[in-house]
Parts: structure tokens; sequence; C-alpha cells
């Protein structure tokens, strides 16, 4: 029974790998289901990380670090929904500067702070969150493959990763089932129609940009908090951009974004896993290029020659309402 | 709020809008210094000393300068026919491939041929890379944005797979390539200038900075003196009006990125042939961002970009200098500086116009 054992040791480090995917792709989702494109889910999670292992710090508690990496996420998201639906300024533009914003303020502050060049004090205790055992994993350890994969892969996450899954599930069912929703999803495809119905479309499209913040806070704070155990300069290395990636995998849509991250997620603890083995009938497969896979799927898939991806119609697009 | 587009005098469009925003960035930067409780005067009469303030703090300006040139030349173009080019990085990292591949493998050619060979090699690794994006949205509709921030990260796992395992010097623990040989390096300026009579400090300037001047007056002759500029500039105001004209906004499409991931690649000719004189892992050193900061400053026009290049030159040789003195003031203040630029400059553009037409009617009234 080794070979259920090496899979839920694999399926246990993906999980743990795609949770602030997860956050950062949930977050994006919202935003750009509403019509506003953002890039700078990378820099908010920066910056939600940073703040939430200042405050984790300080206060000894983990969970005042996720009030804190929310708070800031969101602020940096306001910033975006300023610039991009108060001031129709170009998206695009407003991402790529809240992503250099963040990763320079989050070294500048933590080095004057506490002068590690740029880390925090590494957090211990409370200031962290522990793992959590689902109830029965113990008990049902001896079921047969199930039992193991219950107890090594799905229990044993901290908070915020069951938070992030259930993100999911609240997300699919507001989108689909609620009028908030509706009404979001309408102001992402056709903005005119919704503002002729007499609802604001820039008070609907502010709404998704703070979900989006505070789900971006979400992930920020699972990576300083959670999984590590403190900050570090440019800790996101790309993970807002991958998630960015398995939105337009998953064509928009909350449980295909699911499976999407999981996906990048057993990509990455492959990767980790394969480093320097050979592969019998391939040899030495390169840890790049299963890093580089997310990317190269999403180039392929957007370039239309595996399905085809269909962005919400007005996203991107500042609406303009007297025309 | 209204919809109607703020009309400003040309001159207050072309250096009023820019200035105030630059303006308020450094205001905003300023801020985050009293913020860590240092003295931004006294920050800043050390920056602009530690940059301007003696021949060899301005030779690492320039030096400086030269990269955001060429990463900023690189987004304005695209900007002028309409597109956003965020993968200057990547395509600066695979121009260095090119160029590192070129050098060592040309190195048996004599100077004269192999460093020009070189250069040509490190434009057309940059074109090609950046050209693949343009050919995707032209052809298949995938947008270049989301393609070229992709391409970001496949060449930066590509240049690690190829430092790693294929171009690691034999016998280096460090990732990076062999070192060139001596005739294949750019002339550092202090050699070059040595027969003037002119006696300079040993820097990393070098004769890349002529080549930058050189691509700043050719994308000025190519944008606004040529036909292919004309069309590019067409395609970028009103794409169907252009196809109305006869112009294939799709066959500009490539062309411009093509031309914008070629001058991305002068970055690589200033780093690894002018300075590192090898293959070395991240030397785009996040240069390709700042050129988004360079262009919307400059408003996409060579001179702004040159003047915007300058300035950046000056923050990052300024800042370096800076962060000897006062530990706490970092390089990351040019990074958080150039975020701030951008957003004023870029996205919340139009309320920078408005400050300008208010302070404007004031002026007139008053």
């Amino acid at each position: 029974m080794e070979w259920v054992q090496t899979i839920a040791v694999i399926l246990d480090s993906a999980i743990r790998l795609s949770v602030p995917l997860l956050c950062a792709a949930m977050a994006g989702l919202w935003s750009e289901r509403a019509g506003v494109v953002d890039i700078g889910l990378e820099g908010k999670m920066l910056i939600a990380a940073f703040a939430s292992a200042v405050v984790a710090f300080s206060t000894g508690s983990a969970w005042a670090g996720l009030g804190a990496g929310i708070l800031a996420s969101v602020l940096l998201a306001l910033v975006h929904g300023f610039a991009a639906i108060t001031w129709r300024g170009n998206q695009i533009v407003s991402g790529v500067a809240i992503n250099m914003l963040a990763a320079g303020l989050t070294v500048i502050l933590g080095n004057a702070w506490y002068g590690q060049g740029g880390r925090t004090p590494p957090l211990e205790g409370a200031a962290r969150f522990p793992d959590l055992t689902l109830p029965l994993a113990a008990t049902l350890r001896d079921v047969p493959v199930l039992g193991r994969l219950y107890e090594e892969a799905i229990s044993g996450h901290a908070a915020p990763a069951y938070l992030a899954f259930l993100a999911v599930l609240v997300t699919a069912y507001v989108l689909k089932h609620t009028r908030f929703g509706l009404r979001l999803r309408a102001v992402g495809e056709n903005p005119a129609a919704v503002d002729t119905a007499g609802i604001s479309v820039a008070w609907l499209r502010y709404g998704a940009v703070i979900i989006c913040g505070a789900l971006c806070g979400l992930g920020g704070t699972y990576l300083a908090v959670s999984q590590s155990a403190g900050f570090l300069p440019h800790m996101i290395a790309g993970k807002g951009f991958i998630a960015l990636a398995a939105v337009i995998f998953a064509n928009w849509r909350p449980w295909p974004v699911l499976g999407a991250c999981l996906l990048f997620g057993v990509f990455d603890a492959v990767a980790i896993r394969l480093q320097g083995v050979i592969v019998p009938g391939l040899g030495q497969v390169p840890v790049q290029a299963i890093q580089a896979l997310p990317y190269v799927l999403t180039v392929i898939l957007l370039a239309g020659f595996i399905g085809k991806a269909v962005p919400p119609r007005a996203s991107g697009l500042p609406y303009v309402k007297e025309r | 709020m209204s919809a109607a587009p703020i009309e400003l005098p040309r001159w207050a469009d072309i250096a009023l809008v820019p200035l105030i925003s630059v303006a308020a960035s450094l205001l905003v930067a300023g801020l985050v210094v009293i913020g860590i409780g240092e003295n931004p005067l006294l920050a800043t009469t050390l920056l602009l000393k530690g940059a301007l303030g003696s021949v060899e703090g301005l030779s690492f300006t320039l030096y400086y300068a030269t990269n955001f040139i060429f990463t900023g030349l690189a987004v304005a173009v695209a900007f002028h026919a309409g597109l956003f080019n965020i993968g200057g990085e990547g395509q600066a990292s695979v121009a260095g491939i090119v160029l590192t591949f070129a050098c060592l493998g040309l190195a048996p050619l004599p100077g004269f041929l192999l460093v020009p060979l070189a250069i040509l090699a490190a434009a057309a690794g940059g074109a090609l890379y950046a050209f693949v994006p343009g050919w995707l949205q032209a052809t298949r509709g995938s947008h270049v944005v989301i393609t070229t921030i992709m391409f970001n990260f496949i060449a930066a796992n590509l240049s690690v797979y190829l430092l790693v395992e294929v171009m690691r010097k034999p016998g280096s623990m460090q990732p990076e390539s062999a070192e060139f040989a001596r005739h294949a390096i750019l002339t550092p300026m202090h050699i070059l200038l040595a027969p003037l009579g002119l006696k300079l400090p040993d820097t990393p300037l070098n004769s890349a900075f002529l080549l930058a001047l050189a691509a700043l007056f050719a994308v000025w002759l190519l944008i606004y003196r040529s036909r292919l500029g004309y069309e590019i500039r067409t395609v970028g105001a009103n794409p169907r009006a252009a196809a109305y004209a006869g112009i294939s906004p799709a066959q500009i499409t490539m062309i411009a990125m093509a031309i914008s991931g070629a001058l991305a690649g002068g970055l690589a000719v200033n780093e690894v042939m002018g300075v590192q004189h090898r293959l070395t892992l991240d030397f785009t050193a996040g240069y390709g961002f700042v050129g988004i900061a360079v262009a919307l400053m400059g408003r996409g026009h060579p001179a702004g970009v040159g003047l915007a290049a300058l300035l950046f030159g000056v923050l990052y040789q300024g800042g370096t200098e800076l962060s000897f003195d006062q530990p706490k003031i970092t390089r990351d203040m040019v990074v958080v500086i150039g975020g701030v630029i951008i957003l004023f400059a870029g996205a919340l553009e139009g309320l920078f116009r408005r400050f300008t037409a208010a302070g404007l009617a004031l002026a007139r009234k008053g």
C-alpha cells in the first residue's frame, strides 16, 4: 500500500500549494465577472501577507493577522476600484501599479521596522494558524485507501485553507442563485442594461472589487501566517498570475476554477517531488518544464487551440453613462 | 463626473499633466520616507548628490538610464499601436539567452563582425518572443496583455533551466554562463573616451548608452516621420478606421510587437554584453516593469522617454548611494515611486487632467 501513501502525500501538498491560488483565483473571478480586470492580485496578496505577518507578530494572534491582511488588501483593491471605476482609468495599468507599489512598500516598511532585509520576525505559537484535525480522522485511518486519503490529504490543514474551499462554495452559490450574483454577472456582460434597470453599475463593481480584495487578503495571510512563519520579500512569487491563469483556464466559472487550482497545485507538488528523480522512459524531467506548464497551457487555451476561453463581455471596459 | 473629455491646451497636455503627476508621486514617496522616520529633504539632497554630484555618480546614472531608455521605448512603441506589452522582462531574458549563444558560439569571428551580429541576435530574440503574442492576438484573438504576462514566466523558467542545465560554466556552482571573450563585449565608456583626453572613472557605463541614444532617435523617425509609424499610430488610434484606409491592423499588431520586443532586447545588450560579460540569472531585475512607468511618464514620445529614463536613472543611482547613508531607505523606494507614477500618470490620468484643468481655470480668473 505504499502507493496510497505516496498519492496521499502528493495530494496533501497539492492542496496546501493550491490554497493561495484558490483564494486569488476566486478573487479574480469576482472582479472579472463584474467587468473589472485585475492583474493586481499578486500585489494585493503581497501586501496582505506583509500586514498579516506584522499584526500577527505584534498581537500574537493569527486571527488578528487575518483581519489586518484582509484590511490591507481591501484598501489596495479600493485604489484599483477608484482608478478603474470612478476615473475609468486603464485597468491593466492600474493593476501593474498596484503590483509594483506592494512589492516596494512591503520591503521598505519591513526593512525599516525590523531591519532584517524586509523579513518580519518569525511567528510562533498562537501567532500562526495551527493545523486542524478533522473529526474521525484517527478513527477512519484504518479504512483502506479512503481512510488514509482522508487523514493525510483532507484533514490536517489550517483554518484559512478550509475557509478558501468554503469561499468556492459560497461564490458558486451567490453568483448563480442570488439576486446580487445575477446583477453582478450582468454588470460584467452588459452594464448598460443594468443601469437602465436603475441599479448602480459603480456600486456593484465596487462590491465585487471589495470581495476580490478580501479573498486576496485571505490568500496572502495563508501564505505568511500559516504556510510560512512570517513574511519574506516577494514571497507571492507569481502565484497571483498563476491564479489569473486558473481563472482563464476555467472560463470564469467557480467550480472549474477549483479544478484548475488543484491541477496547478498537483503540477507544483509533482515538480517538487520529481526534483532529481529519473522517470522511467523519460529520463530526468526538468522541474522548470513542469513549473512552466500552467502558463503554457493558458497561452494554448487562450489561443483557442484547445477549447475556447470566453471572458465576460464587458471586462476591462469602463462604463460611461452618458452615451 | 461628466464623461466629456477634459480639454487642455497642448502645452499643458504635453508638459504640465506629466509634471504634476510626477511631482505628486514624489510627494507620496516623501510621505513614505516620513512614515519610516527619516527626513525627506535630507534624503532628496543625498539622492541628488549621489546621482549627479560627481562624474562617477553621473556615469552610473546614465548606465541605469540606458536600461530604462530601452524598456521605456519598448513599451512606448507598443502603446502607439494600442497594445500593452507587459512582457519586456521576458523578451529581454530571451534576448539575453540568444545574445549569449551568439557571443560564445561566434567567438572565432573578429570583434567588428561579432559585436554587431550579437546585438542583432539579441534584437531578433526579443523581437521573436514579442512577435508570438502579437501573432496570437492578430490571428487567434488572445489578448497580448495576458499572453505576455504568461510569456514572462515561461522565459523565467527557461532561463533557470538553461543556466542550470545547459549553459552553466563547467565547474561553477553559480547559475551563470562562461565569460565572453575580450573582443565580444561592448567598450566601457572610460576606455572609449580615453583617446579624446577625457579621464572618466571605471563605471558600468558603456557604448550601449550610445546605442540607446540612437534608438531614441530611430524610434522618433519611425513613429513620427515614416509611413510605418503613421500606420502604427493610425491602428492605435482607431483600428477600424485604419482597416478602412487599407492598413491591416493584424499586420501592424505583429510588426509593432516585434519592434517593441527588439527594443526590450537592448536591456540585454547593456546588461549582459556591456556590464556582466556573461549571462546571469535575473539580470532583467524589474527594469522591464519600470519601463512601463517611463513610457507613461514620457507620453510615449522618445524625447519624453529619454527624460523619464534619466529621472529613473537618477532615482536608481541616487537611491543606491542614499541606502549607504540611510540604510532604512533602500532602493525599493524606486519601485514604490515607479508604481505611484504608473498609477498617477497612467490609471488616474483623468483625475490629474481634471486637477490641471481646474488649476488653469483658477489661474486665468485670478
